[in-house]
C-alpha cells in the first residue's frame, strides 16, 4: 500500500475504550465469574467467565451453560451514563473536543492536545491517568482498566484501541500515515462493529477479499457502483485514508433544535420525553434536505446558568431513538453524578445541535439478504396491527431449544422500530436464528425429544386418561418405566372443542416412548418432571401425551 | 499488496449482474457504455448515479413474479408453484404440517408469513418443514369483531396469510378479504381449527382446496410400526394421500402422495 499519502482531512484520533464498562459500573469483583446480561444477551462478562467461554452477544442459556457457577446481573444503563459522565468531564481537561459514543467509549483528536503534553505517548500516559483517576474518585470498580489507541482516523483509532493492551504501556499508537498498513491485514469483520451492515462484510468474503487491505485495493469507482453508498463508506474506512461518512457537510446553524422549559423541568424523564419530539424533528428537518446526522452536540442549560455540552456520535448515522438515550445518557451522568458537577437547579433549555452530516443514503435494496421492501412492508403491518391489538399482540419467534416442543421455539413481542428500517432491526436481533438448519445445528439437549416435532403444541392440554388393555390406568414407577402397555386413550370431560363427543375414546394402535424428563430438579419451584410417550389411535392421529403431577395431558398432535 | 491480478478478477465478479435483460433499448444503449467494448477504451467510463442504480435494482414484475416457488415435493399438486391472489383451504389429519409445507419455499425466498389466531402451531414444526423463522410473524387470536381489520391490514403487505379462526367469519367479510387479495397478490390460507376437521368453517369459495384423506405413521423402515413392542421407537415419517381441487384443475382434481413429514423433517415423494 505505498504511494497513497494521507490527505489532510484525517482527523488524527485518540480512543478511550473502556471494554467492559457495564461490569465497571456495576462495582464487580474482576476475579468473580460474573457476566451482565442487556436485552437478554450477555453484554460483559469478567476473565474467569471468558475463560469458560462466555463471549459478548451470546444468549443467556448459552452463558450459563458454559459458565453455570457465574453471578448473573442485569445491565444498569444510568449507572454507566452517570459514571461515564464523570470520565468526560475529566478529560474535559486534557481537551475541549471529547467525542462520546456510548458509554465506555470516547474519542478525541489530537493535535491540540499534543502540543500542550509534548507528544502522543506523553498524551497516552496523562489521559490514562486521568481516566483511571476519574474512575477511581467515582468509586467504581476496584482495578479499572482502559485502552488507548492513537490512529489516522477515529475507525483505525478505534481498531488499535480494541487490539491493545491496559495503557499506558499497552496503548497502540499507530504512526503517522501508518493506518493503511495497520488496516490491511484486519478481517474484513471488523466493518461490522463500527455499526456498517454485517452483510456487507459477509459478501466480501464470499467474494474473496478477507482482509481490509483487499477489499481497499479495488477501485473506489467499482465499489460504488456495486456496493452504493454503503460500500463506499466502507471502502473509505477500510483504505485507512479518509474516515468520512460520504457526502460529508458543513451544517447550518439554524438547524439546531432548541427547546425551553419554562417552568424549569427537574425530572429526566420529562426532559427525555421532550427530547424525543426534539430529536424527530431534527430528524425530519435534515431529511427533508436528504442529509442525516452522524455527530451531534447536546447543550442542556439550567435557571442558574449552569451550561452542560456534549458532542456524541454513533457509528453510522444517529437516528432520533440514538439521539434520546444519548440525551438520557447526559442528563444522567450530570443530574445523579458526582456531586460537585450537579447543577443547583431546573433545566430550562435543551438544544440539539447536529455537528456533522452526511448525505442520506435511504434503504437501497441490497444484493443478498440485506433488508428487502417485503421485509419493511411487512414491519409497517405489523406496527399498524400493534397498534389495533395493543403492545404484544403480534410476536415473533426465536429458536432456543429446549427439551419439550412448547419451549423450543420462544416467542418475543414485536417491537416497533420507529425509523424507517422495517423488520430489518428486528431481523438484525434475531440474527442468532433458526432456520431449518439451525435448528438441527443447536446443542444437544439431553432427554429432549426426537425429530419429527409437533405440528401442533396445545396451549391449554387436555387430560386424558391412559389405560392398558385390562381397563388399568398406566402409570410411572421410578425409573421412568411404564406399569403396563398403552391400550387405549380417553376423555371423560365435558365437552371439550376439537374433541367433538363428550366421551371419546380411542384404541391405541401403537406407541412409542417413555422418554422421561426431570428439568431444574435443584428448583423447588420451576421443577418440571414427568414422562412423555408418542400414541398413535386408530384414527390415524399421533400424539404426544405426557405425564406430570399424576395426570395425563395431550400435550400436542402431530397434525 | 499484489494488487493487479485480483483487482482484475474481481472486476468481473463486480460487475453488473445479468439481471436487466428486459430494459427498454434505450437503457440497453446506455449500458452499452459501461460495457468493456463500450467507450471505455476511450478513457470515459461513466458511473451511475445512486438514484440510477437504486432504480436498476429495484424488481420488475415478471410473469413468475405473479407466483409463489413452493416445495420440490408439491410440485405434484403445483406444478407452477402457488398463484398470488387466490384462498386456499387445507383440511384433513395433518393440514397443519400441508399447510407449513405450501408456504416452506417462500418464506425462503423473502416473502413473510403471517400466522393469525392459531395458539397451538408448533414453531420448531415450522422451521423443520423448511419454513424461514425469521420472516414468520404470529398473531394472537383476535377478538371476532377485528379480525377482519387485523387480517386485512396484512394483505397486500405479506405475501403468505396463514388463518385458522374460531369463529365463523362473515360472508361479507370474507368476500371482502378475497378480493383484496387478489389485488394485493397475497395468498390467503385457510385452515379450519382443532385437529382433523373438515373445511366447514368458511363461508366463501376457496380457490384451492387442498385435503389429506389418508394418513398413516411408519416407524423405522424395518418395522413400520411403532413400539408396538415396547420397543424403544419413535414416530418417523407419515405417509399422507392428498387431493387438491380448484379452479383450472381438472373436476378430480388432482392427487399426490407424500411423505410428511419425510425421513429428513422436510416433505418428500415417496
Amino acid at each position: 500500500m505505498t504511494g497513497l499519502t494521507v490527505p489532510p482531512t484525517t482527523v488524527r484520533t485518540l480512543v478511550v475504550d473502556c471494554p467492559d464498562w457495564p461490569l465497571t459500573a456495576l462495582v464487580v469483583d474482576p476475579d468473580e465469574p460474573v457476566l451482565v446480561l442487556g436485552a437478554g444477551r450477555v453484554v460483559a462478562a469478567t476473565a474467569p467467565a471468558r475463560g469458560a467461554g462466555v463471549a459478548r452477544g451470546q444468549r443467556r442459556c448459552e452463558a450459563q451453560r458454559l459458565c453455570p457457577e457465574a453471578r448473573v446481573l442485569a445491565r444498569d444503563e444510568v449507572r454507566e451514563a452517570r459514571g461515564f459522565e464523570a470520565v468526560i468531564s475529566a478529560l474535559e481537561g486534557v481537551t475541549p473536543w471529547v467525542t462520546a459514543q456510548w458509554p465506555g467509549w470516547c474519542s478525541f483528536g489530537v493535535q491540540g492536545p499534543i502540543r500542550l503534553f509534548g507528544g502522543e505517548v506523553a498524551l497516552v500516559r496523562h489521559t490514562t491517568k486521568v481516566v483511571t483517576a476519574a474512575i477511581a474518585q467515582s468509586r467504581l470498580g476496584t482495578d479499572p482498566e482502559c485502552r488507548i489507541g492513537v490512529a489516522d482516523g477515529a475507525f483505525a483509532a478505534g481498531l488499535a484501541a480494541r487490539s491493545s493492551g491496559v495503557a499506558p504501556e499497552g496503548a497502540v499508537i499507530v504512526p503517522q500515515g501508518g493506518s493503511p498498513d495497520f488496516l490491511a491485514p484486519l478481517p474484513v469483520e471488523v466493518l461490522t462493529m463500527d455499526g456498517l451492515k454485517g452483510d456487507l462484510a459477509n459478501t466480501l468474503v464470499r467474494l474473496g477479499l478477507v482482509t481490509l487491505g483487499a477489499f481497499a485495493a479495488l477501485p473506489a469507482a467499482d465499489v460504488l457502483a456495486r456496493f452504493g453508498a454503503d460500500g463506499l463508506d466502507a471502502h473509505r474506512l477500510a483504505s485507512g485514508v479518509d474516515d468520512r461518512l460520504v457526502g460529508r457537510r458543513p451544517v447550518s446553524p439554524d438547524l439546531a433544535v432548541p427547546t425551553a422549559f419554562d417552568p424549569p423541568v427537574e425530572q429526566i424523564d420529562r426532559t427525555v420525553f421532550a427530547a424525543r419530539l426534539a430529536a424527530e424533528v431534527l430528524h425530519e428537518r435534515l431529511s427533508s434536505r436528504g442529509i442525516a446526522c452522524t455527530q451531534i452536540v447536546i447543550e442542556v442549560e439550567t435557571e442558574n446558568g449552569e451550561h452542560i455540552s456534549r458532542r456524541w456520535r454513533d457509528g453510522g448515522t444517529l437516528s432520533p431513538t440514538a439521539v434520546v438515550d444519548r440525551v438520557r445518557w447526559q442528563l444522567e451522568g450530570w443530574l445523579h453524578g458526582p456531586p460537585a458537577l450537579r447543577p443547583t437547579s431546573g433545566i430550562t433549555l435543551l438544544v440539539l445541535v447536529p455537528d456533522e452530516v452526511a448525505l442520506a443514503s435511504g434503504h437501497q435494496l441490497g444484493f443478498w439478504g440485506e433488508a428487502s421492501a417485503a421485509d419493511k412492508r411487512a414491519g409497517q403491518a405489523c406496527a399498524r396491527v400493534v397498534g389495533l391489538l395493543g403492545p404484544g399482540s403480534v410476536q415473533v419467534p426465536e429458536w432456543q431449544g429446549g427439551r419439550d416442543p412448547d419451549t423450543q421455539v420462544a416467542l418475543t413481542p414485536f417491537v416497533e422500530l420507529v425509523e424507517e428500517t422495517g423488520l430489518a432491526g428486528q431481523e438484525g436481533r434475531l440474527s442468532g436464528l433458526s432456520d431449518k438448519s439451525r435448528s438441527l445445528e443447536t446443542p444437544p439437549w439431553p432427554g429432549a425429544l426426537p425429530q419429527p416435532f409437533p405440528a401442533a403444541v396445545h396451549v391449554d392440554p387436555v387430560v386424558v386418561e391412559v389405560v392398558d388393555a385390562t381397563g388399568t390406568a398406566v402409570t410411572v414407577d421410578g425409573r421412568g418405566g411404564l406399569s403396563g402397555v398403552p391400550n387405549r386413550l380417553a376423555i371423560s370431560l365435558p365437552f371439550v372443542r376439537p374433541y367433538p363427543e363428550a366421551t371419546w375414546r380411542e384404541r391405541i394402535t401403537a406407541w412409542a416412548g417413555p422418554w422421561p424428563i426431570d428439568e431444574r430438579w435443584w428448583d423447588q419451584h420451576r421443577r418440571r418432571r414427568g414422562v412423555r410417550i408418542q400414541v398413535v389411535t386408530a384414527d390415524g392421529v399421533a400424539r404426544l401425551v405426557v405425564l406430570a403431577d399424576g395426570q395425563w395431558k395431550i400435550a400436542a398432535t402431530y397434525d | 499488496m499484489p494488487s493487479t491480478q485480483p483487482t482484475s478478477y474481481l472486476r468481473s465478479l463486480l460487475a453488473e449482474p445479468e439481471l436487466f435483460d428486459d430494459l427498454p433499448p434505450e437503457e440497453l444503449l446506455e449500458r452499452h457504455l459501461f460495457s468493456e467494448e463500450g467507450p471505455s477504451k476511450s478513457g470515459l467510463r461513466v458511473v451511475p448515479s445512486l438514484a440510477e442504480t437504486a432504480r436498476r435494482v429495484q424488481s420488475t414484475t415478471l410473469a413468475t413474479d405473479r407466483v409463489l416457488p413452493v416445495l420440490e415435493a408439491l410440485k405434484g399438486l403445483l406444478p407452477n408453484g402457488l398463484q398470488r391472489g387466490i384462498t386456499v383451504g387445507v383440511s384433513g389429519s395433518g393440514a397443519r404440517s400441508l399447510a407449513l409445507a405450501l408456504m416452506a419455499r417462500a418464506t425462503e425466498t423473502g416473502s413473510w408469513v403471517v400466522v393469525v389466531g392459531d395458539d397451538d402451531l408448533g414453531l420448531a414444526a415450522a422451521a423443520e418443514v423448511g419454513v424461514a423463522l425469521k420472516r414468520l410473524v404470529v398473531v394472537n387470536a383476535p377478538d371476532p369483531k377485528q379480525w377482519a381489520p387485523v387480517v386485512a391490514a396484512f394483505v397486500g403487505a405479506v405475501d403468505l396469510i396463514l388463518v385458522s379462526p374460531r369463529h365463523r367469519p362473515l360472508a361479507a367479510e370474507v368476500r371482502r378479504l378475497a378480493a383484496r387479495c387478489r389485488e394485493g397478490g397475497s395468498v390467503l390460507v385457510y385452515m379450519s381449527p382443532g385437529v382433523g376437521h373438515l373445511i366447514d368453517g368458511w363461508p366463501g369459495r376457496l380457490d384451492f382446496h387442498f385435503s389429506i384423506n389418508e394418513a398413516s405413521w411408519v416407524g423405522s423402515d424395518a418395522d413400520p410400526t411403532i413400539g408396538s413392542d415396547m420397543k424403544q421407537d419413535r414416530l418417523r415419517v407419515r405417509q399422507v394421500y392428498v387431493s387438491v381441487n380448484g379452479r383450472g384443475l381438472p373436476p378430480e382434481g388432482r392427487r399426490d402422495i407424500l411423505l410428511l413429514p419425510g425421513p429428513e423433517g422436510a416433505p418428500v415423494r415417496p
